[in-house]
């Protein structure tokens, strides 16, 4: 394997800088924290973070993420099955484009804080309301980055598929949806980071397990490494969503990027 | 079906018929008053100024737009779906899909044409020798050279079946040694399986190599300022073609006339 070393530097150049950022601001955290001897219920030593998230995964942690991990994956898939279905009902016809794409805006303006505790209600405290949430939060960016992908195919290319005896369907399938592809990802990256947001604030509204139940009530009880570990915990849920998602891209799309002047 | 009624009409010569076609896009007038006649497999190059309106009476003729004024008639065909199923286009741009490989991209219009992928792809593989494609069937786009390409996309027009073939720069965008090598290809290529071709360039060689007759289009509004037949021996060289009197005649001529006309 003559490509395995070269990989292996590329990938640690890749990853070396952000983790040179990290541990910079991680010293800088626990510098300001020792010599300022601040109070761990006010801002709490990476140490004690990471002793909080070892000694509450079984008992509290461990089930909490598999439930919002469970809230995410569920609402993401959702929001992709809702937002390809729009997308192309948007792209195919004019009137449902002026019908719908307002509409669409309209949902993104109505704050979830305020849908959260109305869909509590409605659905009670199981997981549905979060699915409903997280899905409302990430099917937007999904869907905009699709219809802009789907029309933006150089129209001489449709002209040519015209010449080459393409059908509508035919030029939708073979030439619209592939060249989509690449922004269909892009918005796909946008939503993985809205999902564990989503998730939070449906928990907030009304559950009785999951890593936003947890912050909710460490919070009140200045629990706060407990808090910084749950909040750790979503940023590596939403890592490791974004990462898997350009990981398919680079499977699904190998030309992006590729040949384009 | 039009075919069986243009058939009866005693016109077999008549390949593409043009009758005063105007096109006008907003306030600007990009063709007016055009009536051109190309005999059945015979090869009409197009020549004149930027702006003279060439792309736009290609894509009258191809059926991917419709003249304001006049008629169209493509072997028989007067309505633009009609002219569509006829004509096959090449601009250009080579146009391929990024996605898809040599044989995928070739293979396009039979699969659009409704035939399986398997079955469409193997029917092109026995052509991609003779394009000088071979070995690089499964290459993408992106993987071959700007002359490949062209060549990939222009068996792609070619694998659609048509009668008609409209030619729109086709060389515009290669360097000069890979085009001078492809238009010689296609002289021969089209001389072998003749087809009703219009070609439009700015090239005044690539007109007199590839067409049998040139039109002069004056510029906007584009109007056929002059036409030349051009009797050509078919079986010499490039070479030899550029070093004939009647050549560099008729190219002397084309340029002066090229030059009044803008």
């Amino acid at each position: 394997m003559t490509t395995a070393p070269q990989r292996g530097t590329s990938a640690w150049r890749r990853v070396l800088p952000p983790v040179i950022v990290l541990i910079l601001i991680g010293a800088i955290w626990d510098a300001v924290v020792h010599l300022g001897h601040v109070q761990d219920y006010i801002f709490p030593s990476i140490e004690n973070v990471v002793r909080s998230l070892f000694d509450n995964w079984s008992p509290i942690l461990e089930s909490a993420t598999w439930v919002t991990s469970q809230e995410m994956l569920y609402g993401f898939a959702i929001s992709i099955a809702l937002a390809v279905v729009l997308a192309l009902a948007v792209h195919s016809s004019a009137t449902l484009r002026g019908a719908v794409y307002p509409l669409l805006i309209g949902s993104q303006t109505v704050p979830i804080v305020v849908i959260g505790p109305i869909l509590a209600i409605i659905f009670g405290y199981g997981i549905s309301p979060k699915l409903i949430i997280v899905a409302i939060s990430c099917f937007f960016p999904i869907v905009v980055n699709l219809v802009d992908g789907l029309g933006s195919v150089d129209p001489d290319l449709i002209k040519v598929m015209r010449t080459l005896d393409g059908s509508r369907l035919a030029t939708l399938f073979r030439v619209e949806v592939p060249s989509a592809l690449p922004s269909f990802f892009s918005g796909l990256r946008i939503a993985a980071v809205y999902a564990p947001i989503g998730a939070v604030f449906g928990e907030y509204a009304g559950s009785q397990n999951g890593l936003g139940y947890v912050l909710i009530q460490a919070t009140p009880q200045l629990n706060t490494d407990l808090v910084f570990a749950a909040v750790f915990l979503l940023s590596v849920m939403s890592i490791i969503l974004f990462v898997l998602i350009s990981f398919l891209e680079k499977i699904c799309c190998p030309w992006a990027g590729k040949g384009k002047k | 079906m039009t075919s069986t009624a243009g058939s009866s009409v005693p016109e077999p010569e008549a390949g593409i018929r043009l009758t005063d076609v105007g096109r006008t896009f907003g306030a600007t007038v990009a063709v007016a008053a055009v009536s051109l006649t190309v005999p059945l497999h015979g090869r009409l190059s197009i020549i004149g100024p930027s702006g003279c309106g060439k792309s736009t009476l290609l894509n009258v003729i191809s059926g991917l737009d419709d003249p304001d004024a006049g008629t169209v008639d493509v072997l028989g065909a007067t309505t633009a779906n009609d002219r569509l199923r006829r004509c096959a286009w090449m601009p250009q741009r080579d146009l391929l899909l990024p996605w898809r490989d040599v044989l995928g991209n070739a293979a396009l219009a039979l699969e659009n044409q409704g035939m399986r992928r398997k079955a469409a792809r193997s029917q092109v593989a026995g052509l991609v020798e003779r394009f000088g494609l071979g070995g690089f069937e499964r290459k993408l786009p992106h993987q071959l050279s700007g002359g490949m390409r062209q060549r990939v996309s222009f068996l792609r027009t070619l694998v659609a079946g048509k009668e008609v073939l409209l030619l729109d720069e086709p060389f515009g965008a290669l360097d000069s040694i890979t085009r001078a090598d492809l238009q010689f290809w296609l002289r021969s290529a089209i001389v072998t399986e003749p087809r009703t071709t219009v070609l439009v360039t700015h090239d005044v060689e690539e007109a007199l190599l590839l067409g049998d007759e040139v039109v002069v289009m004056s510029a906007r509004p584009g109007r056929v300022a002059a036409r030349y037949p051009t009797d050509l021996p078919a079986g010499a060289s490039r070479r030899e073609l550029l070093r004939l009197p009647e050549f560099t005649e008729l190219r002397d001529e084309l340029l002066a006339r090229l030059e009044e006309a803008s």
